[in-house]
């Protein structure tokens, strides 16, 4: 599939897709139909195939798509876990700036605002509990700083597992703290703040290093402008 | 009835076979040609011996006591039985030696997406002949023996290892960061590698250059104007491409970022590339100062093709059809429905 970049592009659906579309439009590129078309796919003339934001490093690994744009948070829920294995081979080339938001440690407020439940849970019972949609990044952070947990994972809302007392807190990702505050969750830590990644494959960072380079140089530019 | 087998091994039944045995023996009729003897070793090594070789992250996984309590190893890779073969049995004899292999290696990897703990490798190393000419040779042989058994797009990414270590020390980048910086190179995580400078305190010029210089690569323009600390790995580059005849320069890409994860390399770095597979579908490169860890100190260059993934990059290039056109064909009969 070749397009006016002459490379196929990964775009994710979701939070990032506005962004994204943004900045393929500023390209140059007629993103008309990408716009309309929720159901479509591929786009064969712009060269960009859509999919849900954690599958793009799956495809740009294989060399199914050359580039694409991802979360920071997927490609750390996608990295390297346990010892000898391997992250994504997949190359992190510019940070796009936008889909802000911060990966957080949040628990349910109480009637004292400095009363965290789950670090008491830690002190009485020597673990806390958590549910998180990303598993890896939770299991690696409690472990970094010091503390024992267990890790529940849910797919769905992630909120609601405090609530229901089932975990002591979630490590979640949020953009404006609006839903914790909905549902009477506080903020305790903040873990890593994530933006849009563009990543390459290794293969075709090399064989269509002209392509790749000139769209990173426009992207450079636009990000200077202050678009994206 | 299924007995299992361990994740990232397989049996191979006799339709592969046949095509796998087209693919070596005809490497092996190439590497014979060059003058390049096919030589077996034990796939358990003893521990000790093979740690003089610096693997990094390739270094050997799978380890087993012996009855004495010696603890064994399955070997990662070729190159360090080799350079313990040449210092301990070819330990007098005139250089250049020429040896190639088809062996199976072992890596403690998590399979996923066919990474294989049990993988074919076939190669060559060619021991006692320093750069350029030695390293214009096993070149010469890479691609002669691609273009032999019948792949058409392949290219050679070639770099140089010493290139990025030598361009943070005359930019005077504080040790404790260097292995980070290292890292994130090896990754090619760019972002990563743009906030670790900056939390170094590299800035301006430095930092420019050492964001930019790993990202160079193309033809061999790229050579010519290459940044004052870079020059000794450039001209180095520029002296094996004028020793390449033209068919073997065509396919070479120049690739100032390219660095392996394993320890032992020190000069020239390559890496092939089929557009019909994602991943590369072999590797090599100078090790300078291997041999002398184990006793003859030699300069040497080899390279390993993974012939599973060779084997891919072929069927791929037959289709005549990328991953992506074949996913076309997946979403039009799933449109249809």
């Amino acid at each position: 599939m070749s397009s006016a970049l002459g490379l196929t592009i990964a775009v994710p659906r979701g939070a990032l897709f506005g962004g994204t579309v943004e900045l393929l439009a500023s390209l140059g590129l007629d993103t008309e139909e990408l716009r309309t078309n929720d159901r479509k796919l591929l786009f064969e003339d712009i060269g960009v195939v859509t999919m849900r934001p954690s599958d793009v490093p799956t495809y740009v690994e294989a060399g199914a798509a050359d580039i694409g744009v991802t979360g920071k948070d997927v490609l750390l829920e996608q990295l390297a876990h346990a010892p000898g294995e391997r992250g994504r081979d997949v190359y992190e080339l510019i940070d796009l700036g936008f889909g802000r938001c911060t990966m957080i440690l949040a628990s349910k407020a109480g009637p004292d605002p400095e009363h965290d439940p789950a670090l008491e849970s830690l002190r009485r019972l020597g673990v806390m509990r958590v549910a998180t949609k990303y598993p890896r990044i939770a299991t690696r952070y409690l472990e970094e700083t010091g503390r024992q947990s267990e890790i529940v994972e849910v797919k769905g809302s992630v909120e609601l597992a405090p609530l229901t007392g089932m975990v002591d807190a979630i490590v979640d990702l949020t953009a404006t703290g609006t839903t914790l505050r909905e549902n009477n969750l506080v903020e305790r830590e903040k873990i890593v703040v994530c933006t849009a990644r563009l990543i390459a494959n290794p293969v075709s960072h090399k064989l269509k290093a002209a392509q790749i380079d000139s769209l990173l140089q426009q992207l450079r530019a636009l990000t200077a402008a202050g678009v994206g | 009835m299924i007995h299992p087998i361990p994740s990232g091994t397989r049996d191979v039944l006799p339709q592969e076979t046949g095509e796998v045995r087209l693919i070596t023996d005809t490497l092996r009729r190439v590497f014979d040609e060059h003058g390049y003897g096919e030589i077996y070793t034990p796939a358990l090594e003893y521990e000790s011996v093979l740690a003089r070789a610096d693997m990094a992250e390739a270094r050997p996984a799978y380890r087993v006591f012996d009855e004495t309590g010696a603890v064994l190893v399955l070997r990662s890779d070729m190159t360090a039985p080799i350079a313990r073969v040449v210092a301990t049995r070819y330990a007098d004899s005139p250089t250049p030696l020429r040896f190639c292999y088809f062996a199976h290696t072992y890596r403690g990897v998590r399979p996923q997406r066919g990474q294989l703990r049990e993988m074919l490798q076939a190669g060559i190393e060619l021991i006692g002949a320093p750069a350029p000419e030695g390293t214009a040779e096993a070149l010469t042989v890479l691609c002669t023996s691609l273009e032999a058994v019948g792949l058409k797009d392949f290219r050679i990414g070639v770099g140089d290892a010493s290139l990025f270590p030598a361009l943070m020390e005359s930019l005077q980048v504080p040790q404790d960061y260097r292995d980070g910086l290292l890292q994130a190179l090896v990754r090619r995580n760019f972002v990563e590698l743009e906030h670790l400078l900056d939390e170094a305190g590299v800035s301006g010029e430095a930092a420019e250059l050492l964001l930019d210089v790993p990202q160079r690569r193309g033809g061999p323009e790229l050579l010519t104007d290459a940044p004052a600390p870079a020059v000794e790995a450039v001209t180095g580059m520029r002296r094996v491409y004028e020793l390449l005849d033209p068919s073997v320069a065509a396919r070479v890409i120049f690739d100032l970022g390219l660095i392996r994860n394993i320890g032992y390399y020190t000069g020239a770095v390559f890496e092939v590339y089929d557009p019909a597979i994602g991943a590369p579908i072999g590797g090599g490169g100078r090790y300078d100062e291997l041999l002398g860890r184990f006793g003859r100190s030699l300069p040497a260059v080899g390279f390993a093709l993974y012939v599973d993934s060779l084997h891919q990059a072929l069927a791929g290039e037959e289709r005549g059809t990328g991953a992506l056109s074949e996913l076309r064909t997946v979403a039009a009969a799933g449109e249809a429905r």
